[in-house]
């Protein structure tokens, strides 16, 4: 469709424009080819064609780039979590910070489109290693590589019913960390680190989202499938 | 009083010390009765009322000073009567709370004081002296009166004495008229006689059928001979109220004596035969009746009267609506609840008013399963066994207190329970989504009325005071399963699951705490990881056949079934699993199939290899149900299990082995599991190195040999080889059962049996006979029976000692076991060696003592081996004319309705009667007529042999004309007719010595024998030619004779 503008002749100074553009895509197409290219060497998971259509799915939810600067910055947080919300139904502001940070690898407060590859490639398709280094960065929201009673307790803070009769609110709240930190500090410091949640989680899969969900359901994956893979194929 | 005071009115359970009468209808009108009679005791009998008590009365009175008038001195609290004894005591004290009163007149008084409180008054009297009749009267004159000889005695009594007397009188007047009140009460409500026991013990009867409704093995008096008012223990027992002594041998536990008295059912010191003049002493609590003591010894037999469908089952009209509104939704819950306690109430009181003499009437509720299992069951089983009879006497107060405060506690417990279960269910509703829930107390309380749990209660009332730390633990996650997200339910999941879920108290806790109502709410959300985890715990607790229960009566297993069609492998596998778990009883295995379980489980054995495992363990559980073997064959599952059969895996070949084990019970599936070349897998892996895999297998080929070309296949795959070195495991008695079943059937077949004796199966099979457990030594007699087929056979049999063995077992009582053990002593007696032994063993005797049996199968067995005993023994007619009482035992067995066993004994009797000596007593026993009488049977076994007997007793004195006579020779002579050609050799046999009396030979004329007869005479057996050549001659003699006499 957008090839077909190429091979017309027109001087209006709208379709100069849109002679531009289509010069553009048209040089963005064999780049994103040759990105494709290298990038499926780069990534797990993914093929080539694959890697294409997440291209595309990338500029498309970054929107026309105006401005060249702005584009080389990638997703913000804003829209990320947008993206979070809409395609992976994800509500839980807490984790869907965490996940923008476990996917922006260079802290830059923007997911690249190198970033947003390489995050889908174990958000959709990881493998139980890849997922549990990637629930643990989620959830491990101070970055020092352990998981403390204080990061757990906001995490489950909106996890439990409050009873109004309860005299202290938040003394579920206490116990449910404490039966928690129980059975994942498995080496009794008082906090959980990165080989106390492996080992619990190899014991139990069941506890890789231990403190919410951080990562797609079934319908979701392929919900995404259908939307960014087979759709853009078909095209 | 004395009487009706210790045995009718039923006493409460007691803090200790005193007692305290219970609140029931029955002692209320008792409580009347004597209210009445003390308030008109003071004018109806002035000179007795005066009559000073041995002791006073005591008891703690709700009255105080201000209440007494006139006639009391009365100061500060404390009261005394103007009326004084001899000696100056007043017959009235009250110093608060008690008081003490000396005459009648002064209780009569009191009474009236007492006003609205009179009742209670009395009640308080009776309840602190438990004996008043002592202390008004003293012990000596109490006893003395008591045992009848009153009036006789007490005359030489001084006059001081005369109105004691009277008072006795007066008292034991009253006496009688409470007992009969009480007794017109409960002949009201409940009649139990003879009749009623005889109704309950032919139900019990039809309950031991072979096959999977088996549900006893046995059971039978203990004494055949009724007496005339319908009772067999003896009448110096009957005094005592019993009926009959029952042995009832259960299918799980050992043998039970019982006695059913009018009071109820209980266990004995073991009355195994008539006469004998111990064990009559109750060696265990007394239940209302044969069922519910039965309920309560055999978990096997508790299970099982369930799926009984006999008349038992019919539902009171008022518990009906009870069920129906059970099935309403959660806003019942509460006043569903307080009628339910309402309903026990009354039936507690109903029992506690005529504990004694419960009879059917009561037993209709016991087996309805449908009530039962959503636990509104009164529980009455458990309140009769834990109340004594009072009729059955001997028993002293005390012993009754002791015994009440079980019951007593437990209520107790029960009250804590379902308060701390009362929370749970509130806050559960919030995540209720389901209908038809039923609240979790109904079930915490309806736990001690399932069977299974007889022992329950009793375990937890001790552990009430301490409960386990994990309890409060376990109370902790169930709240967070109820009140929280994804996230907090998959954590307590998980929390859950570091419990040890195998340990019972673990399991009740998760019940109790309302935390298996969450469990199955969950089965039917979305949330993958809530159903997994929830699975991962049910499939653990479910291991307990109660919480298995509670997960059917919720609905849980229609979601569990419903999982299976997840496209999660997980979920899938986790389903079948659990459903492998819960399907131990019919009522799951049902549900299984009605929700369409069946067909999902099948489709499983398709897919994924853990899955189909799985899936495989399941249908083994559902497959002990008759009607889903059916499904799984319908569904098309036996070619799948074929297919897993080639798998490597023990564990996957387990459970498929065992499924079609299980199956194989069905002709329908064997055939199926034939064709479909499964008998080459299973011979495959009988040389497994696991147990359990050969036993399945073995037990697999035991039904599957039935069939010849299965059999043959055996061979084939060169099965006997590993089935004969499985008789070596001899620790393994449940594969070794399989093993020897296996080979017995595969015997069947001569080959089958060549081949066996090349591993030496014989002499190991001999080796077994002794020391086995009873369902191994069928199988290794029956084998045993097949090979002395072979005359070789019989020497090697007789060579390792086993016609020794083979005796002995002779004297046991397994009915199985001893038509085989009938049918291998037969057929080693056939050699003249081996008979040699046997009658030196006295074993013609112990088999011709077998006729006595009831089972007609171990009576005609055990007949057809009297044949060639028989006729191999030396001496045989001295022998069975030694033998008391043999020839009534044989000839009445003439009478039976089975023509199997009246072939096999018509064949005993024609051995017999080759002696002559016994031939001529048999006629006096009137044995022709008897033949006579059979010969309009059709069936072509027992024409055989009645012919052939007929023809032996024609041999004697005027037998032929009495054959004639009694119309026996037109039938007889419809047997030529016969496709059986043994049937016309015998025929031809007996017409021929029947023809030699002239009436016999017209009827046989009439009849149109001469026709069929000289067809035979072509036979190529020359028996049979000369018998109808002889028939035809006589009858052609005759007819000349009659025509030269005509001539003449």
């Amino acid at each position: 469709m957008v090839t077909e503008c190429k091979h017309r002749s027109c001087d209006s100074p709208v379709s100069q424009l849109l002679k531009k553009t289509s010069e553009m895509s048209a040089m963005n197409r064999k780049l994103i080819q040759s990105l494709a290219e290298t990038l499926s060497k780069e990534v797990e998971h993914f093929n080539k064609t694959e890697v294409e259509c997440l291209i595309r799915e990338f500029n498309v939810l970054l929107g026309e780039p105006t401005l060249p600067v702005r584009a080389a910055h990638g997703l913000d947080r804003g829209a990320f979590r947008t993206i979070l919300h809409n395609m992976f139904g994800m509500t839980d502001d807490m984790i869907m910070d965490g996940v923008f940070r476990t996917f922006d690898k260079d802290k830059d407060g923007f997911i690249s489109m190198r970033e947003w590859i390489e995050g889908l490639s174990v958000f959709l398709r990881g493998t139980l290693d890849e997922k549990i280094k990637y629930c643990f960065d989620v959830y491990d929201l101070n970055g020092d590589r352990y998981i403390s009673r204080e990061e757990i307790i906001p995490m489950l803070k909106n996890s439990l019913i409050r009873q109004p009769t309860e005299e202290d609110p938040d003394e579920g709240l206490k116990d449910l960390v404490e039966i928690t930190l129980k059975k994942m500090d498995q080496d009794h410091d008082g906090r959980i680190s990165f080989e106390d949640f492996e080992k619990t989680v190899r014991e139990e899969n069941l506890l890789l989202e231990a403190f919410g969900t951080c990562l797609p359901d079934m319908t979701s994956i392929e919900a995404f499938n259908q939307n960014v893979f087979q759709k853009q194929l078909e095209q | 009083m004395g009487v009706s005071l210790t045995k009718a009115v039923q006493w409460t359970s007691a803090s200790s010390g005193t007692g305290k009468l219970e609140f029931t209808p029955m002692n209320e009108s008792l409580l009347k009765e004597i209210l009445r009679f003390v308030e008109q005791f003071n004018s109806q009998h002035p000179q007795e009322a005066k009559h000073v008590f041995e002791e006073p009365l005591q008891w703690s009175t709700t009255l105080v000073a201000s209440d007494f008038k006139t006639d009391y001195d009365i100061s500060d609290s404390d009261v005394q009567s103007h009326e004084k004894d001899s000696e100056g005591h007043p017959l009235l004290q009250l110093s608060p709370p008690n008081v003490y009163a000396r005459s009648f007149s002064q209780l009569s008084k009191l009474i009236h004081l007492a006003d609205d409180k009179k009742l209670e008054e009395v009640r308080a009297c009776l309840e602190g002296n438990r004996d008043p009749m002592v202390k008004i009267l003293g012990p000596s004159l109490t006893s003395v009166l008591q045992k009848g000889g009153a009036h006789t005695e007490v005359k030489e009594e001084d006059q001081g004495e005369d109105s004691k007397v009277k008072l006795f009188l007066l008292l034991q007047n009253m006496d009688n008229q409470l007992l009969n009140k009480c007794l017109k009460e409960i002949s009201e409500q409940v009649s139990l006689n003879p009749a009623a026991v005889k109704n309950e013990v032919e139900l019990l009867k039809r309950l031991c059928s072979e096959g999977e409704k088996r549900v006893l093995k046995s059971v039978r008096y203990t004494s055949d001979y009724e007496f005339s008012n319908g009772c067999r223990a003896p009448p110096w027992r009957q005094v005592h109220g019993e009926i009959c002594y029952l042995v009832i041998e259960p299918c799980d536990t050992e043998t039970l004596y019982i006695t059913r008295s009018t009071a109820g059912a209980f266990l004995n010191g073991g009355i195994k035969q008539e006469q004998e003049e111990s064990g009559y002493e109750r060696t265990s609590d007394t239940y209302k009746d044969l069922v519910t003591l039965l309920t309560s010894r055999s978990p096997h037999f508790a299970e099982n009267i369930n799926k009984q469908d006999f008349a038992v089952q019919e539902l009171p009209s008022t518990q009906k609506i009870q069920h129906v509104e059970s099935v309403d939704a959660e806003e019942q819950g509460q006043p569903q609840r307080s009628y339910e306690q309402q309903e026990k109430n009354v039936h507690e009181k109903a029992r506690q008013q005529h504990a004694p003499n419960k009879a059917d009437g009561e037993k209709k509720y016991e087996p309805c399963p449908r009530w039962k299992n959503l636990g509104l069951m009164p529980p009455c089983g458990k309140a009769e066994e834990k109340k004594p009879s009072k009729s059955s006497g001997g028993e002293t107060s005390g012993e009754i207190q002791k015994k009440k405060l079980g019951p007593a506690a437990k209520s107790k417990m029960k009250a804590e329970f379902s308060v701390s279960s009362l929370p749970g269910r509130l806050s559960s509703q919030k995540i209720k989504t389901s209908a038809g829930a039923v609240p979790v107390d109904a079930f915490s309380e309806s736990s001690s009325e399932s069977e299974e749990e007889e022992e329950q209660p009793e375990r937890r009332a001790e552990s009430t005071t301490d409960l386990p730390s994990e309890y409060w633990e376990i109370q902790k996650v169930v709240k967070f399963l109820k009140g929280g997200d994804q996230t907090a339910t998959v954590l307590a999941l998980c929390a859950m699951m570091d419990f040890n879920l195998m340990q019972e108290t673990c399991q009740l806790a998760i019940r109790d705490l309302g935390g298996l109502e969450v469990l199955i709410n969950l089965l039917d959300t979305d949330e993958v990881k809530c159903k997994i985890g929830s699975l991962k715990i049910l499939r653990k607790i479910s291991h307990n056949v109660q919480i298995g229960r509670v997960i059917v009566d919720m609905g849980g297993l229609q979601s569990i079934v419903k999982i299976l069609d997840s496209s999660v492998k997980d979920l899938k596998a986790l389903a079948a699993e659990n459903i492998a778990n819960v399907a131990r009883f019919h009522r799951a295995r049902r549900t299984v199939r009605q929700y369409g379980g069946i067909k999902k489980l099948v489709k499983l054995l398709e897919g994924d290899v853990e899955v189909a495992r799985c899936g495989a363990l399941a249908l083994w559980s559902c497959s002990k149900s008759t009607k889903n073997k059916e499904a799984i064959r319908k569904a098309g599952g036996i070619p799948l299990l074929g297919h897993l059969l080639k798998s490597p895996h023990e564990n996957m070949l387990i459970p498929v082995v065992g499924t079609l084990q299980e199956c194989a019970s069905e002709e329908s599936f064997r055939i199926v599991i034939q064709t479909e070349g499964m008998i080459k897998d299973l011979v495959k892996n009988l040389n497994s190195e696991n147990d359990e895999l050969q036993m399945h297998c073995a037990s697999a080929i035991f039904k599957c040999a039935e069939d010849k070309q299965t059999r043959d296949l055996v061979r084939k795959y060169k099965g006997l080889k590993p089935l004969v070195s499985l008789l070596s495991k001899e620790d393994n008695k449940e594969l070794l059962a399989a093993a020897t079943g296996a080979i017995w059937k595969c015997s069947i077949s001569m080959e089958n049996v060549d081949e066996l004796q090349k591993y030496k199966a014989l002499e190991t099979l001999v080796h077994l006979l002794t020391d086995e457990p009873e369902d191994v030594l069928v199988n290794v007699v029956g084998a045993l029976g097949e090979f002395a087929q072979i005359p070789a056979n019989k020497a090697i049999i007789r060579k390792c000692g086993g016609i020794k063995s083979l005796v002995n077992l002779l004297t046991g009582t397994n009915q199985a076991l001893l038509v085989n053990v009938t049918r291998a002593v037969g057929a080693c007696a056939t050699d003249m060696e081996n008979m040699a032994i046997i009658d030196q063993l006295d074993g013609v005797r112990l088999v011709w003592s077998l006729l006595k049996n009831p089972n007609a199968d171990v009576q005609s067995s055990a007949a057809w081996a009297l044949c060639p005993c028989i006729e191999n023994a030396k001496d045989a007619g001295e022998m069975v004319r030694s033998l008391v009482g043999g020839f009534e035992l044989i000839v009445n067995l003439l009478k039976s309705t089975n023509n199997e066993v009246l072939a096999s004994i018509c064949a005993a009797i024609a051995k017999i009667a080759k002696d002559k000596e016994n031939l001529a007593i048999l006629t006096d026993h009137g044995v022709v007529p008897l033949l006579a009488k059979l010969t309009n049977k059709t069936d072509d076994r027992l024409r055989r042999h009645l012919a052939e007997a007929i023809c032996h007793f024609c041999m004697w004195g005027t037998n032929r004309a009495s054959f004639g006579d009694a119309g026996a020779v037109a039938p007889l002579a419809t047997y030529l007719m016969s496709n059986d050609k043994a049937v016309h050799q015998s025929t031809a046999m007996a017409l021929y010595q029947l023809s030699k009396e002239p009436n016999n030979c017209i009827t046989m004329h009439q009849k149109g024998v001469v026709k069929p007869l000289i067809h035979f005479m072509g036979s190529d057996d020359e028996m049979l030619q000369e018998a109808t050549a002889g028939c035809v001659r006589n009858i052609r003699t005759l007819c000349l004779a009659n025509r030269q006499a005509q001539d003449q």
